[in-house]
C-alpha cells in the first residue's frame, strides 16, 4: 500500500506543485476536505480557499482559485486558476489588488467583466486570508510547528 | 552603368530599410520570449485538463451532455486564429491554405485576427463573428470566442466546430494544424490520439468508477465549458508565440538580406569609383602626352 500520493497543483502559468506527500486538504465545493493516500477515485470541484499540504514533516500552504481536483488512490491532481504559496503572497500588492477590483466593481460593467474582476476579487481575497492565518499561527504557534 | 550617386542613394536607402527592419527584428525577439513563455507554461495546466476530462469521461458512464452530441454534419463552423499584422514570413499564407480547405458553402466562419477577417472577405465566405486578441492573450477574450462557437453549437445552427491555427512547435517550426473543437466527444479521441499518454493513464482506471461530488452532471457541467475556454486559450497563447517567431525569423532574413545588398552594392560602388579614376587619369595623361 502506498503511503504517500503524488500532488500536483497545475495552473495556467505554472506547475505550482508537484511531489509526494502524505496527506493534503482540500476546500472542495461541498467543504473542507482532507485526502490520504488509498482514497476512492473522485472527481469534484474546488472553491477559493487554502490548501494544506503535509510533506515529510512540513507543512506546506497555498492560496488556490476556483477548480477542479482528480483524486486517485495515489494521485491527486488539482487544476486551478490560481495557485501561490503561502511565503510568496505579497500581501500589500493582493491588498492593493482587492481595492483596485472593488472599485472596479462600482463602474458600470458587462456581465463578462463583473465576472473577470470578481474573480479577481476572489483571488486576491484568499491570498490575504491564508497569509493573515499563516501569520497569526506562525506568531502564536511557532513551537508545535517545530516539533512535528 | 550606373553613376556612382545613383549607387550611393540605392546604398542609403537600403541601409535605412537594414536598420527598420533590424528593429522589427528586435521588437519581435522580445515580445516572442514572452509569447513562447506563456505557451509553453500553460502546456502542463492544457494536457492535465485533457487527461482528467477522458478519464472522468471514460468513467462517468452514461452521461449526456448537449456540448457531446454528436451529429450528422450538415453545416460546420470553422474558428480561423490569424495574427493582426502581416510582415511575419509565410505564417498566413501557409494558415489561409488550410483554411481554405473547408467548404465554401456549409462553412461559417469565426476569426480571430485581423489577417483572418480579411481572407475571409476577400474569398466571399460567411462571416458568423469577428474578435480580435492581444499581443498577450486575455482569457477573457478566449472565453468570448469559444462561447460563441458554444452557442453556434448548441442552437443547432452547426453540427462540428474545428479550430484552425498555427500551432508553434520551435522558434523555426510552426505548422498550420486543424484541431476539432466541438462536439467534445472527437477532442477526447485527439488527444489519445496525439499524446499517448492519455490512454495509458486512462486505461488502468478503467474498471474504477469514480465518485463525483457534488455529482457528475455539475461537475462534467462545469468542467465541459471551462475545459473548451481554456482549450481556445492554449490556441491563442500557441498562436501568438507562432506569430512572433515566424515575424522574427522572417526579420532576420530580411536584415541579412539587406546588409548583403549593401556589401553588394558598395563593391559595385567601388569598382564604378575606380573605373573613373583611372578614366580621368588617362586623360590627363593622354592629354600631356598629346601637348608635349
Amino acid at each position: 500500500m502506498p503511503d504517500t500520493l503524488k500532488l500536483e497543483i497545475v495552473t495556467p502559468e505554472a506547475r505550482t506543485f508537484s511531489g509526494d506527500v502524505s496527506h493534503v486538504k482540500l476546500p472542495a465545493a461541498e467543504g473542507e476536505m482532507m485526502v490520504y493516500p488509498m482514497h476512492v477515485p473522485l472527481a469534484t470541484q474546488v472553491a477559493s480557499g487554502e490548501v494544506i499540504v503535509r510533506q515529510g514533516y512540513e507543512d506546506v500552504f497555498l492560496a488556490i482559485g476556483e477548480g477542479f481536483v482528480e483524486i486517485t488512490a495515489d494521485r491527486v491532481m488539482l487544476l486551478s486558476d490560481m495557485a501561490i504559496k503561502a511565503e510568496n503572497i505579497d500581501e500589500a500588492k493582493a491588498e492593493e489588488a482587492r481595492r483596485r477590483a472593488e472599485s472596479r466593481l462600482q463602474e458600470h460593467l458587462t456581465d463578462e467583466e463583473t465576472a473577470t474582476v470578481n474573480a479577481a476579487l476572489a483571488h486576491s481575497l484568499t491570498q490575504i486570508q491564508v497569509k493573515r492565518r499563516r501569520r497569526h499561527q506562525i506568531g502564536a504557534g511557532a513551537a508545535p510547528e517545530t516539533e512535528a | 552603368m550606373p553613376s556612382t550617386r545613383e549607387i550611393r542613394r540605392r546604398i542609403r536607402s537600403v541601409k535605412n530599410t537594414a536598420q527598420i527592419t533590424r528593429a522589427m527584428q528586435m521588437v519581435a525577439a522580445s515580445k516572442m520570449r514572452r509569447a513562447q513563455e506563456s505557451a509553453l507554461n500553460s502546456r502542463p495546466y492544457a494536457s492535465s485538463m485533457n487527461q482528467l476530462l477522458a478519464e472522468v469521461v471514460a468513467n462517468v458512464g452514461d452521461f449526456w451532455h448537449p456540448l457531446m452530441e454528436d451529429r450528422e454534419v450538415k453545416k460546420r463552423a470553422c474558428i480561423l486564429v490569424s495574427s493582426d499584422k502581416g510582415l511575419c514570413g509565410p505564417l498566413n499564407t501557409n494558415l489561409m491554405r488550410e483554411a481554405a480547405k473547408f467548404d465554401k458553402e456549409s462553412t461559417a466562419f469565426i476569426t480571430a485576427g485581423r489577417k483572418a477577417a480579411q481572407f475571409v472577405a476577400r474569398t466571399k465566405r460567411e462571416l458568423t463573428a469577428e474578435f480580435d486578441y492581444k499581443d498577450a492573450p486575455l482569457f477573457s477574450e478566449a472565453r468570448a470566442i469559444s462561447k460563441q462557437a458554444q452557442s453556434l453549437f448548441t442552437e443547432g445552427h452547426v453540427d462540428r466546430v474545428d479550430v484552425v491555427f498555427t500551432n508553434f512547435i520551435s522558434t523555426l517550426r510552426q505548422t498550420p494544424e486543424t484541431r476539432p473543437f466541438l462536439p467534445v466527444t472527437e477532442i477526447k479521441r485527439l488527444e489519445s490520439d496525439v499524446e499517448g499518454k492519455g490512454g495509458e493513464a486512462a486505461l488502468p482506471q478503467g474498471g474504477t468508477e469514480f465518485l463525483f461530488e457534488p455529482g457528475p452532471n455539475e461537475v462534467l457541467g462545469a468542467l465541459l465549458p471551462h475545459y473548451l475556454n481554456f482549450q481556445m486559450y492554449q490556441i491563442l497563447l500557441e498562436a501568438k508565440a507562432s506569430e512572433h517567431s515566424a515575424r522574427m525569423v522572417a526579420m532576420k532574413n530580411a536584415t541579412d538580406n539587406a546588409n548583403q545588398l549593401v556589401k553588394d552594392l558598395t563593391l559595385e560602388y567601388n569598382k564604378v569609383r575606380q573605373a573613373a579614376i583611372t578614366t580621368e587619369l588617362l586623360e590627363i595623361t593622354s592629354a600631356q602626352l598629346a601637348q608635349g
